[in-house]
């Protein structure tokens, strides 16, 4: 208590040193917790958006199906497997179908990918229902914002498609835009033109056929795949997520290495310049008859005290900004899309026990492992030396 | 006298009957569609050739001209050379069967596999396609044909046929051709969807002759449902009495 008491008062002894120490340590236990949060907000996000509008419960692939290569589209589609059927027919799951194409927005061509997708289905939050909607002869097609952009296509405007049916013969219809969807998974969106499911069916002359299989979420009884149909579950359908978070974290990481090392260099200096300046004082308490470790567990603890006050002094203006961010969120730039997962317009950051607890262990061992080094140095110290004003 | 005068009468007389005997008998004598189409392929369809081609691509930003060497050898195989721009000179294609390589040389140096739907891209932004680009198949093979009448192309009189696919992989449902009642050549196409929506033309303006068949020697092609000016195609030099090495047509030979 004695050596606690004392370290304190040392501490507050040296005025401003301490205090510009604590708050540099304090910026990067904040800003590790604001960024992370940040981080791990955009991965809840991404999942869920990923899971609302594309992956649903999981899904079952046509054998040659690769959402990555459209070569693979013209010969990936095939009748369902009764099982998937009967899944279908009771609404615990819908068919997509999946081909290559173009279009010409204002005589410009630009490769998309029609997909197929059922107007009554309810497990993808798509507004597909909008399919539904025949006027005349012309198919409705669904688009999302951001391809809407990139080919300043409006709600009512028809533009041709054309695409090459299961024989390789060309074929060439218009269609037109019946909404435009605000989704913010990129994978449905960009280059992606959705139609109702029989339409393209027939246009491809493909009668019953599919691409893939979206699960409900809450199937239970997820039938086994067979050699046409492979199963892909969640973690497969959302490992690129998993994996660009996991990326976007570890870049990060510099970024709070950096923080933490300008912090942590302060302290080790500090601790330097103190045994140096006070090696006296030093000696005087090892004449006294202070052990050693004693002098060297006053010396660590003040500079581990750094940590303690760094969590203060953060938690005082870092609690009112990590809570401002956390109501209002942190608007996106409209380049969103490029990122290549599913981003809101604002990102909520999420502060979990984990990270909290998390970061403010790494602080506190870090500073306390900073603070010993030094002060280790003290174990090799002769009181005589030390009252004499040597240090080695 | 009088016997001569006689004769020149009966002669002045039966010949405009004769000249619209010849002309009724030209209609009733009208080629089959099979016959015409049998013409045109006889024109066309290559055995093999080498010769030297440039396409003239008319882009947004202005035209960009492509010269290159090729080899065909029947209806499947194909190797070309692009000869320029600096930026594409050196870079090879090979077609067998329904497959295609490109090669790009050095620093590159690598070999591309094009197939299935990447063939059916257009070819260096033309409004060609690698498919059309190849394509040496001949048409009585793939199509039915019902001649509708003659009618006037690029300045010629024509045999307007029209043409419905007999097969279901083609690439084309139905095409309408003007061919050259002469030279028996489609001086002006049509490419039709399954849904009769018109998807690329194709004009033949100007031919010439060479080794006993008349041959385009300029053509335009327009793809119809983009904006762009079309892409023209140019035979510089060909030559149809060679023998290709099989040696040419391997996918060694792009590196070579």
């Amino acid at each position: 208590m004695l050596i606690a008491k004392l370290a304190f008062r040392n501490l507050m002894g040296a005025g401003i040193r301490t205090w510009l120490n604590v708050f540099v340590l304090s910026l990067a236990f904040v800003m590790i917790i604001w960024v992370q949060g940040f981080i791990q907000g955009m991965n809840k996000y991404a999942m869920q958006a990923t899971i609302d509008y594309e992956a649903g419960g999981g899904q079952f692939w046509h054998k040659d199906y690769d959402p990555y290569d459209p070569l693979t589209f013209e010969d990936s589609h095939a009748p369902l497997s009764p099982a998937l059927a009967e899944l279908i027919s009771r609404g615990a799951a819908t068919p997509i179908l999946v081909t290559s194409g173009a279009i010409f927005p204002e005589g410009r061509i630009q490769s998309v990918v029609l997909r197929g997708i059922d107007p009554e289905q309810q497990i993808l939050q798509l507004p597909s229902a909008y399919l539904s909607k025949e006027d005349d002869d012309v198919t409705p097609a669904l688009i999302g914002a951001q391809m809407a952009k990139q080919t300043k296509l409006r709600v009512g405007d028809e533009v041709t498609i054309r695409w090459r049916d299961v024989h390789g013969t060309f074929d060439a219809n218009d269609v037109r835009i019946v909404q435009i969807m605000n989704v913010s998974a990129p994978s449905v969106d960009v280059g992606q033109i959705w139609l109702p499911l029989e339409g393209l069916r027939e246009m491809l002359r493909t009668p019953q056929e599919a691409s893939l299989v979206v699960l409900a979420e809450d199937v239970s009884d997820v039938p086994s795949g067979n050699h046409t149909w492979v199963h892909r579950d969640l973690n497969f359908l959302l490992k690129e997520i998993t994996e660009l978070v996991r990326m976007k974290s570890g870049s990060s990481n510099i970024l709070y290495g950096l923080l933490l090392f300008m912090g942590l260099l302060a302290i080790f200096d500090t601790q330097v310049l103190a045994i140096w300046r006070r090696r006296k004082e030093i000696g005087t308490f090892m004449a006294l008859g202070m052990e050693r470790v004693k002098v060297i567990g006053l010396f660590t603890l003040e500079g581990a005290m750094h940590g303690f006050l760094a969590l203060v002094v953060g938690a005082i203006y870092g609690i009112p900004v990590l809570a401002l961010t956390f109501a209002k969120g942190l608007p996106m730039p409209a380049m969103q899309a490029d990122f290549g997962i599913a981003l809101p317009q604002s990102l909520y950051p999420s502060y979990g026990l984990r990270l909290l607890v998390g970061t403010t262990l790494l602080v506190l061992i870090a500073v306390t492992i900073v603070s010993f080094l030094p002060a280790s140095k003290i174990a090799r110290l002769k009181p005589t030396d030390a009252l004499r004003g040597k240090t080695s | 006298m009088k016997k001569a005068i006689i004769i020149l009468g009966i002669l002045l007389i039966t010949t405009p009957a004769l000249t619209h005997q010849d002309s009724l008998t030209i209609v009733s004598r009208a080629p089959t569609g099979e016959d015409i189409l049998e013409r045109v392929d006889r024109n066309l369809v290559i055995d093999q050739a080498t010769g030297v081609s440039t396409m003239i691509i008319h882009g947004r930003r202005g035209s960009r001209s492509i010269t290159s060497r090729f080899w065909k050898k029947g209806d499947e195989n194909t190797f070309v050379e692009y000869l320029s721009p600096a930026r594409e000179k050196g870079k090879k294609m090979l077609k067998l069967g329904d497959k295609l390589w490109t090669y790009t040389p050095e620093p590159t140096d690598r070999i591309i596999t094009i197939a299935g739907h990447l063939l059916r891209q257009s070819m260096m932004g033309s409004d060609l396609s690698y498919e059309d680009m190849m394509e040496n198949e001949s048409l009585i093979d793939l199509y039915q044909a019902q001649v509708e009448g003659s009618q006037e192309a690029e300045g010629r009189t024509c045999w307007l046929v029209n043409l419905t696919a007999r097969v279901e992989d083609v690439a084309y449902h139905s095409r309408r051709i003007w061919v050259d009642m002469e030279r028996w050549l489609p001086l002006r196409e049509e490419r039709y969807a399954k849904s009769g929506k018109l998807l690329k033309t194709t004009r033949i303006t100007e031919v010439f002759r060479v080794d006993g068949r008349w041959y385009p020697k300029r053509m335009i092609f327009k793809d119809m449902l983009s904006k762009g000016e079309g892409t023209e195609y140019i035979i510089d030099d060909i030559d149809f009495d060679v023998e290709i090495p099989d040696h040419k047509l391997t996918k060694a030979a792009l590196r070579g």
